[in-house]
């Protein structure tokens, strides 16, 4: 195994040979979809629960082996190819949309370094210098794929899905992007590992330096952002049942369908980690290392530990995102696109503004605090001006009388 | 290894970390590999029967009128552009964050604030044009 330690005061970076390359991606993927498959159990258990009903819970012992059933029935469905789809663009187009959601995984940090028999085995896939960059990439490769298959499926419920479904992810990618430019703006760095140990330590000895305890507002337009990118509720326009049916995957089925749903929530524990990382410390958790000095914590518990810890913060967003999806009702396409470009791009700019005057201040930590307070406040007070209520439905049917008469 | 190592030899103000690709480029290959093989798959265990019904495009049983590739609306495509040029400003902001946070100079701050003002102008105008609206 070709090892290759980096002396560095803040990071022990080690790059994996291929073999434990392989390894690592083999066994992440199977985490991944494991992860993936449960999370679908649990989001019918939690709608289950707020609903009052019981929920999935025949297969198995208490449902559990619900997933299972499903990838079974998935695959022995009629894998049905319309005569009137463009074929090749047709199965390109689930191809598209999972392999983005897949690859988007190699650049998180996971779990930091360990050393196993003394060989230094880092639980990242791949750390490169331009991650953040990277994962907004894979994040909108994705919208390549579901225009490609609602437009190959020709009919015309597709075709409106994968255009919506276009210009909403890409709406929400901008203000996404700035947020991240304002978040790597204070820490310096795109690696997402460095980002994870610049969110290192604890003040007073107890609240540690996370993110989102100095940038909540940056935190809260990310949250709406991925809610957004993942196509949930409020925003799941693209496959809004009453008016597209299925959207861009109506005319599919079978497991190209199903790639589509895993790739939904692929790209949902991607995100998940990835606000992880930026907001909540990544791997980093009281008594546990996120800065990994060299030589520190390297034993395999640890790295299992902080596996964990990592997973278990995208489970807290992912939560979040289920109750949300239980809670707020749909949002019509305006409320959609007005929100992305006449509140978020504006706050998210700002937040760059701020966190640029904070940091050329050399001003402390609280200072970003500020920083977020006041754009918060400004972008109220501007929603306030410029009178912009989120409904505008009563102005849209009084011009449709107008024109009408 | 080595040949990932020279294609990460612009290394940022970020430290003198290395940068990977040969992973990435190896977990490209698997995700396609598992995309293709689960499609094949299913394509090979799943059954097919076809019938003139069933072939058509689905319209909630409606009998489908015309093609569905027609002309849509031009919002689509307008918001397209303002992204494009909001994307490739958020690109551009990324290496100077990296730089601005490791320089804190007044005067990288400023040339950035000149250029995110020329942008808002631009941003301004999109507003009162009504291209941000889709109501």
């Amino acid at each position: 195994m070709n090892r290759i330690v980096f002396d560095n005061p803040l990071l022990l970076a080690a790059a994996n040979g291929p073999l434990a390359t392989l390894l690592l991606i083999v066994g992440l993927i199977i985490v991944m979809l494991t992860v993936v498959s449960y999370l679908i159990l649990f989001e019918r258990w939690i709608a289950a629960q707020i609903q009052d009903r019981v929920g999935p819970n025949r297969a198995g012992p208490f449902g559990l082996l619900q997933p299972v059933a499903d990838i079974v029935k998935l695959f022995i469905k009629e894998d049905f190819t319309p005569s009137h789809v463009d074929r090749k663009l047709y199965w390109l187009g689930p191809i598209w949309v999972i392999a983005p959601a897949i690859i988007g995984m190699a650049v998180l940090p996971i779990g930091g370094t360990v050393v196993v028999a003394g060989h230094a085995f880092r639980l990242q896939v791949a750390s490169i210098d331009v991650a953040a960059l990277f994962l907004l990439m894979t994040g909108s490769m994705g919208v390549y794929g579901l225009v490609v298959g609602g437009w190959a499926s020709d009919t015309k419920y597709s075709v409106l899905g994968a255009l919506r479904s276009a210009s909403q992810l890409i709406s929400y990618e901008v203000p996404a992007g700035l947020v991240v430019v304002s978040i790597v703006l204070v820490a310096g760095s795109l690696r997402l590992e460095t980002i994870a140990a610049h969110q290192a330590g604890l003040w007073w000895g107890w609240l540690p330096h996370w993110l989102i305890f100095t940038q909540p507002l940056a935190f809260l337009i990310f949250i709406v952002c991925i809610l957004a990118e993942c196509n949930r509720l409020p925003f799941d326009l693209p496959e809004a049942e009453q008016e597209l049916i299925g959207g861009f995957h109506t005319e599919y089925s079978s497991m190209k369908f199903g790639l589509f749903f895993l790739a939904e929530f692929t790209n949902a524990v991607v995100a998940s980690l990835l606000t992880a990382v930026l907001f909540l410390g990544g791997f980093g958790f009281w008594g546990l290392a996120g800065d990994q000095p060299a030589g520190v914590q390297t034993q395999w518990y640890f790295g299992l530990a902080r596996v964990a810890v990592s997973f278990g913060k995208a489970g807290l967003i992912i939560l979040l995102m289920m109750q949300i999806r239980w809670t707020l009702p749909r949002f019509r396409f305006d409320q959609l696109a007005k929100l992305a470009w006449q509140v978020l791009v504006p706050a998210s700019l700002l937040l760059v503004f701020a966190n640029g005057i904070v940091l050329w201040l050399h001003a402390p930590p609280w200072a970003y605090l500020l920083g977020n307070v006041a754009v918060a406040l400004l972008v109220a007070v501007g929603a306030w001006l410029l009178g912009g209520r989120v409904t505008g439905r009563q102005r849209t049917l009084v011009l449709a009388e107008r024109s009408h008469a | 290894m080595r040949a990932a190592f020279v294609i990460a030899s612009l290394e940022s103000a970020a430290g003198p970390y290395p940068s990977d690709w040969l992973p990435v480029a190896m977990l490209v290959l698997i995700a396609v590999v598992f995309a293709v093989g689960t499609l094949a798959l299913s394509a090979m265990v799943g059954r097919s029967r076809r019938g003139p019904v069933k072939d058509s495009p689905y319209e909630a049983g409606v009998v489908p009128v015309g093609d569905a590739r027609r002309r849509f609306h031009v919002r689509y495509y307008v918001i397209a552009m303002v992204f494009l040029l909001f994307d490739v400003e958020v690109v551009l902001l990324f290496p100077w964050a990296v730089l601005f946070n490791a320089d804190r100079s007044g005067f990288l701050l400023a040339e950035m604030f000149v250029f995110l003002a020329i942008l808002a102008v631009g941003y301004v105008y999109a507003w009162r044009k009504g291209v941000l609206r889709f109501d």
